[in-house]
């Protein structure tokens, strides 16, 4: 989980290289709090793809909404594919 | 030193990506200059071979300041011994002894010039030149000021601006600045250009809404099948349909530059950035008029990530013709924006929302978006704006996707 938490992390913070992944808490709303717009949440999107395998379809997006969301979400996707 | 805006005082060099010897051709990225707008690559503006660095990493040099010297096809081998003579008078000498070059004015970062030649910062008073030379020497962000001109009464003509930005003179070096985007520059850039757009162009404004649930269920199936680095978004539908409708309306399209406007063939179509530290920037996508949906979505990602992480080219932040800013899906009902000058044209969306609407005689939910046209009344009329506004909310009823 610390795992997944830090891989979103990293391609978070690829996607908006402004961010420091240091300040950046759990329950921070991507679009909210950290200001992404939906092309960077888009290309959030296709990174995690890239990384995961994960198909991530557009009504799932919700569940990406902050880091600790996003890590449920990827180790639940994950888990069940294994 | 290119001028990459209006608002442009100087540059600093921070990368050559050519060296002498090299053969070039139009539009080859030759160098990397650190502006208000981050880290630009300059484009070469004429094919040739170039023929010497003058300028050294690091330099911050005014604009209309030479970067190099290029030789076009025809002078291909001039002597090292005899060069060729420098052509802005304010640098006549081509090796003066080193000294710290005078800073444009404002160029925060830079301790005040010590003893100094007279530089490039002359010039700026009224230059005789003709509207074509003008627009030319913008374009190469050559200084008018710095060209002898051939044409009666000393006039800058096409030809000596032509000329003059093949032979392109030295420039003492220059104290280095900070690296980095400096916030407080870019806010100072916005200034100015926005304080020109409200000075000296006459804004008129139109308002529409814009029914989207069609597009909305169309882009939703479309992206059903896709996986996420082919998927759309409602952006790419609003600004494909804002270039598609400029073919109906011309004239809202183009840079007023000289008297009378003429508009421009092509669709360079600005995208209002938002930076989230603060600022914004408008790279345009070049050639937007043949792009499907899929070729814009693709574009607006590109730019997207290159303003965030990487660099934009010199011709896609000075060439836009139009601009669309798009407050996305989290912002407000309506953007009533300030047009982008010298631009004649400017479109607004507010955040698509669902909102009441008759549809066949009964109130209905349907996700809408609010458009605001911003246009230079001196070029066209309400008339015709709203036939453009009529236009976009059309194209946007049967979005075209592939």
């Amino acid at each position: 989980m610390t795992d997944l938490r830090a891989a979103f992390l990293e391609e978070l913070t690829s996607v908006a290289p402004d961010l420091d992944a240091a300040s950046i808490g759990d329950d921070d709303h991507l679009q909210d709090d950290l200001g992404l717009d939906s092309m960077d949440f888009l290309n959030l999107v296709s990174a995690l793809h890239k990384r995961f395998g994960l198909p991530i379809p557009e009504p799932d997006y919700p569940r990406l909404a902050t880091p600790a969301k996003a890590a449920a979400y990827l180790a639940e996707k994950l888990g069940a594919r294994r | 030193m290119p001028s990459l805006g209006a608002d442009m005082e100087a540059g600093k060099l921070v990368e050559w990506l050519v060296k002498p010897g090299d053969q070039v051709k139009k539009g080859d990225v030759v160098a990397v200059v650190e502006t208000q707008k981050g880290a630009i690559e300059i484009e070469i503006f004429q094919p040739g071979r170039i023929e010497e660095l003058i300028a050294e990493v690091g330099q911050t040099l005014p604009v209309g300041a030479p970067l190099a010297r290029l030789a076009s096809e025809g002078e291909m081998a001039p002597s090292p011994s005899a060069p060729q003579p420098p052509v802005a008078p304010q640098s006549a000498a081509p090796s003066p002894p080193p000294a710290p070059a005078p800073i444009a004015p404002a160029a925060p970062s830079a301790p005040p010039p010590a003893s100094s030649p007279p530089t490039a910062a002359a010039g700026m008073g009224p230059v005789l030149a003709s509207p074509a030379a003008r627009a030319r020497a913008v374009e190469l962000g050559v200084d008018l000021g710095a060209i002898p001109g051939s044409g009666p009464g000393g006039a800058v003509l096409l030809a000596d601006v032509e000329q003059a930005a093949t032979h392109l003179p030295a420039e003492p070096p220059a104290p280095t600045g900070k690296p980095g985007l400096d916030m407080a520059e870019m806010r100072r850039a916005i200034a100015t250009a926005m304080s020109r757009s409200k000075r000296e162009i006459p804004h008129y404004y139109l308002t529409h809404e814009i029914d989207l649930q069609a597009a909305q269920e169309r882009l939703t199936a479309v992206n059903a099948d896709r996986t996420p680095d082919r998927r759309l978004l409602l952006g790419a539908l609003l600004v494909r349909a804002t270039v598609g409708a400029l073919a109906k309306v011309p004239e809202l399209n183009g840079r007023f530059e000289a008297d009378p406007f003429t508009p421009a063939a092509a669709v360079h179509c600005g995208l209002a950035i938002a930076m989230r530290g603060g600022g914004l920037i408008a790279p345009a996508i070049l050639d937007a008029q043949a792009m499907d949906v899929d070729a814009i979505m693709d574009a607006m990602r590109d730019l997207v990530a290159r303003t965030r992480t990487g660099r934009l080219r010199n011709s896609e932040i000075t060439q836009g013709t139009i601009t669309v800013s798009s407050l996305g899906e989290t912002g407000v009902d309506a953007l009533t924006g300030v047009i982008y000058p010298p631009q004649v044209a400017l479109v607004g969306f507010g955040t698509p929302r669902l909102k009441p609407v008759v549809l066949d005689g009964a109130i209905v939910a349907r996700l809408s978006v609010t458009a605001t046209l911003a246009a230079d009344h001196r070029i066209s009329d309400g008339r015709r704006g709203a036939q453009f506004l009529g236009e976009i909310a059309r194209l946007l009823q049967e979005p075209d996707i592939p």
